[in-house]
């Protein structure tokens, strides 16, 4: 009753558009819980990733790129309609009006309507399969063109463009790009750097055309399509994809009467307002200072300008939040080509000095753009190698001294290059420009209470835009961390000061092979619950012992000391392998009826195996005998090691497979069942693009084509699913092996204690790409290395259930009294569902007397008796 | 091997080979206890823990094997080691720390039972 009078005072809010910058701006705005949002969104689709639109090829899916959902929204509170196109503002009587006819009012009304692609006037541009590159729409446009068509063209050799031919490359289509201008990405960078970059690009098989001014689309001759050129000459092409530019979308405010630029664009001021007070815009349709700006920060810094403006939020002085310009500077990657621009790329202040250098060979270009006192640095372009931007660009941002030799800040093994701390960086440097992250924001986020990179990722979000900045992040949190003496804690426990990778190191180089061994020299106490399983996990990956062995068997887990795992009444579960879910009908009798015998609750599992629970410690052996003389061995359901490989049939049996998914999950999982490793892992098998097994949510997922297997890594599902990455693609099979080995080890040896794969990804400085630099191109010179340790481990493999079998002294462990042959009378069962389940406190008949609880009465005595 | 009596002694429980280094064991105790002036016997079992530190000041103590937190007898199969340089075992359900010398949980409000025991002669044995 009070919440529905609260919401009826509230102020209105209606948000026409939601892209990123729209979308923003509600994340922004839902702050503030004295306003009703209602967003209105012309697209079927919530908010996605535009920037990361080209991965929607790399096999993203709309819900990867999605950046809100329903349920999101209405957590936040928020209303939001769409397909609801807004098509009428009525600024005297404050409401718009949707295609539909239904009616918003508002208190305050946002234009987020963002731009749409500028298509040049050439005849025959309207034909099929001439297409443009902006929504996931339109994505799907160009997957469904290219499947017919087998050339493709770019229009237009911008940053957006070269995005797009990367795309249609992806297709399989043999690419061209045409430019009108002498050089690809004129905005970004010089004729240098534009020479360079379509040189690598063309070695990467696409072809550019640069000076071509297209007259006209006309019929082809050999494809589907020809473009006739301004001088002549003619290109042939199935498909057209026009990337020239953006044009706002300001349609709206033209015919509402609001202010717009000449050149289009709804002129906005400081506080992001249009001539109307009470009608905002922000984002890509907004004309700030007759500049449009393209990029999203931009579009997210207006987006929280208007939050504040709106909220009454002002600087200490009484300021009022301003929106002054951005940052245009960018580093990307185009077609594995990395690009970096910052500043005044193209030396047009006046004086200004330029410092170039040029790798040919190596396809690295570099230039630096100084003032006339050579003491500030201006701008830069860098092709092939951006590894300086990030100092580049904090000198430019903060008007950083330069060194008396700029020229060393580029040069490859300059003597003293100049490095630039975190330290020397003001608190008001930018960090994230997605985020508009400063370094002081960072240092607050520390004050306040986080005390890991990622909680400083969480708190600001540095870092979640277009991710270029992750490392920088790292290092000026990790600074701050050291500075305060909060020592960024990799020790695993108060027994020892080092990590899980640097115990891994410490055991193998000095060939430490006991737990007792490696206390005495690096440790201190006694161990704990903690210490004691990572180091029973390294030196099972390291020699491969039985880890039931003596010396070990005090530092594992319950769950390996009896080789399942325990439930919540200190019963385990019993869970033989069933490589990649193929089970004979004699084995599968072999589970009914061991099941049945030992009363057993039966599941099928997740991983596609069965689950047998309720067996009590001494029960264990027995049950395991007969599984084992019956040919099953033991699954490592217990073990932070390989699970499951799941797989659909695949070639042999489905009519959509193209490669034996069945086959390589069996093999896989016999090659690495048994290995320890910092957590578990899964995997995946799918004989095709269908994806019956759900690779991509596992450790290690595999995916049939045509003419191979797609390797992805680092999937999950469980508390924070996440798509693995792709790493590698159409590999042969004993690629595919090589690739996998060297990954797990390269996880086995770097993994923190139970750190998944989707974490140890996420964590990788340099993340995917320094992964296949390690894996394929043996950047740390370890792969040999790597192969070799697996090797010894999958040759040296032993079912361990076997191996407890065969061993008394490890029997003994089974026994649940030393004394007496009794078992535990405090482990009950009802029944449910025909099956048993443990029986809960009150459904127990108390038989035993526990010191604590003064209770055990003669006639449950006189039961257990 | 049960034992069955009233007055507390020390009672032998197995031999010091059955104990496992660095490690729990479980025992059951089978004692008398009279009730009231009746003098009806009623007979009540025991689960305890032992532990083998022999790398700790005492080297091997016994504590109540009931989880009171998880409610199930399981103690004897946590990990061993010292937290603070009290030696504390683990519980293998949901991790808390009990004390060995004093059966004090050191994260929750909850306390086990704590046992003298002693090896005599290459005999484990436990007063009760």
């Amino acid at each position: 009753m009070n919440s529905d009078k609260q919401l009826l005072s509230k102020a209105k809010i209606v948000v026409v558009g939601n892209g990123m910058v729209g979308h923003h701006f509600v994340e922004e705005m839902a702050k503030n819980s004295n306003y009703q949002i209602t967003v209105l969104s012309a697209e079927s689709r919530l908010a996605y990733d535009r920037v990361h639109l080209s991965e929607y090829f790399g096999g993203k899916t709309a819900e990867d790129l999605a950046m809100t959902t329903p349920e999101h929204y209405q957590e936040l509170g928020v209303t939001f309609k769409t397909n609801a196109k807004v098509t009428n503002i009525d600024k005297v009587a404050k409401f718009v009006s949707t295609e539909s006819g239904e009616n918003y009012h508002y208190d305050k009304l946002i234009l987020a309507t963002g731009s749409y692609p500028f298509v040049p006037p050439i005849p025959g541009k309207d034909q099929d399969h001439c297409l443009v590159y902006r929504t996931i729409d339109d994505l799907e446009d160009i997957a469904n063109s290219a499947k017919v068509s087998k050339v493709g063209v770019v229009i237009g050799g911008g940053l957006l463009g070269l995005e797009a031919a990367n795309a249609i490359k992806q297709l399989g289509l043999q690419t061209h790009v045409v430019e009108f201008a002498p050089q690809l990405m004129g905005v970004q960078i010089d004729g240098g750097g534009g020479r360079l970059l379509k040189n690598k690009i063309e070695d990467l098989g696409v072809q550019v055309h640069t000076s071509k001014a297209t007259n006209v689309i006309e019929k082809g001759d050999s494809s589907r399509y020809k473009l006739c050129f301004n001088d002549g000459s003619e290109l042939e092409t199935d498909l057209i994809l026009f990337s020239a530019g953006i044009r706002p979308y300001d349609n709206l405010a033209r015919e509402f009467d609001l202010v717009i630029g000449e050149r289009g664009g709804i002129v906005v001021n400081n506080q992001c307002q249009t001539s109307d007070a009470d009608i905002y815009a922000i984002g890509e349709c907004a004309l700030w200072n007759n500049f449009i700006f393209g990029l999203v920060a931009p579009g997210y810094a207006m987006a929280k300008v208007v939050a504040k403006h709106i909220g009454g939020v002002t600087g200490t002085n009484g300021e009022l939040a301003e929106f002054t310009g951005a940052d245009m500077s960018t580093k990307l990657k185009l077609m594995g080509v990395e690009v970096g621009s910052i500043g005044d790329a193209h030396g047009k202040t006046e004086g200004s000095l330029t410092y170039t250098y040029e790798n040919q060979p190596e396809g690295v270009y570099k230039k630096i753009v100084v003032s006339s006192d050579k003491k500030s640095l201006l701008g830069a372009v860098l092709i092939g190698d951006t590894s300086e931007y990030d100092t580049l660009l904090q000198y430019m941002l903060n008007g950083i001294e330069l060194p008396e030799s700029p020229e060393g800040l580029i040069l490859p093994m300059a003597a003293d290059k100049p490095t630039l701390g975190v330290d020397a960086l003001p608190d008001s440097a930018t960090i994230c420009s997605c985020h508009n992250v400063t370094k002081g924001d960072i240092i607050a986020s520390i004050n306040a209470s986080a005390t890991t990179v990622s909680d400083v990722k969480n708190c600001t979000k540095a870092g979640s835009g277009c991710g270029g900045c992750a490392a920088l992040v790292k290092s000026v949190a990790d600074n701050e961390f050291e500075k305060r003496g909060v020592e960024v804690k990799k020790d695993i426990c108060e027994h020892f000061a080092y990590s899980r990778s640097e115990l891994f190191d410490i055991v193998s180089v000095e060939k430490i092979k006991t737990f007792d061994e490696l206390l005495t020299s690096h440790g201190r106490g006694l161990g704990c619950e903690i210490c004691k399983p990572v180091a029973g996990s390294v030196l099972a990956s390291v020699w491969n012992d039985y880890i039931l062995k003596k010396p070990h068997l005090s530092l594992q887990d319950t769950n390996d000391t009896y080789l399942g795992n325990m439930q919540k009444d200190g019963t385990y579960s019993v869970v033989p392998r069933i490589a990649g879910g193929e089970i004979t009908p004699d084995k599968l009798i072999v589970l009914g009826e061991v099941a049945k015998k030992y009363n057993l609750y039966t599941k099928i599992t997740g991983g596609a195996r069965v689950d047998l629970f309720g067996a009590r410690v001494e029960q264990l052996p027995p049950i395991w005998k007969e599984l084992v003389d019956a040919g099953f061995e033991t699954g490592h359901a217990y073990g932070k090691s390989l699970r499951t490989v799941k797989s659909c049939v695949g070639s042999t049996w489905c009519r959509y497979g193209v490669q034996d998914s069945m086959t390589m999950a069996i093999d896989l999982e016999h090659r690495y069942k048994g290995l320890r490793a910092p957590h578990k892992i899964k995997f995946g098998v799918s004989g095709c693009t269908r994806e019956c097994a759900e690779a991509q949510g596992k450790d290690i997922g595999i995916i049939a084509t045509e003419n191979g297997w797609n390797l992805f890594v680092g999937g999950n599902g469980g508390m924070k699913p996440r798509h693995g990455d792709l790493f590698a693609t159409d590999l042969d099979d004993e690629t595919l092996v090589k690739y996998v080995d060297r990954i797990l080890m390269f996880y086995v040896q770097t993994g923190d204690r139970l750190q998944r794969t989707s974490v140890w990804m996420d964590n990788l400085e340099g993340g995917l790409a320094y992964l296949q630099d390690v894996i394929m191109k043996d950047s740390l010179g370890i792969t040999d290395a790597l192969e070799t340790q697996m090797a010894a481990i999958v040759g040296s493999y032993q079912c361990e259930w076997k191996t407890t079998l065969e061993d008394p002294e490890a029997l003994k462990r089974f026994q649940p009294f030393v004394n007496s042959d009794k078992v535990d009378s405090n482990i009950q069962f009802v029944t449910e569902r025909e099956q048993i389940r443990p029986a809960r406190g009150e459904e127990k008949i108390a038989v035993t007397f526990i010191p604590s609880v003064e209770s055990a009465t003669a006639d449950a005595v006189a039961e257990e008796a | 091997m049960t034992t069955t009596n009233t007055a507390k002694t020390w009672r032998t429980i197995c031999d010091s080979s059955d104990l496992v280094k660095d490690s729990g064991i479980c025992a059951l105790l089978v004692k008398n206890a009279s009730e009231g002036s009746k003098g009806n016997e009623q007979r009540v079992e025991e689960q305890i823990a032992i532990f083998h530190l022999p790398n700790s000041e005492e080297k091997i103590y016994a504590v109540g094997n009931y989880d009171p937190i998880g409610k199930a007898n399981v103690l004897y199969r946590g990990i061993v080691g010292c937290i603070a340089d009290e030696p504390v075992v683990a519980s293998p359900l949901y991790k808390q720390h009990f004390s060995l010398k004093t059966g004090r949980c050191l994260q929750e409000e909850q306390s086990i039972a704590v046992y003298d025991i002693r090896i005599e002669n290459e005999l484990v044995q436990v007063f009760y």
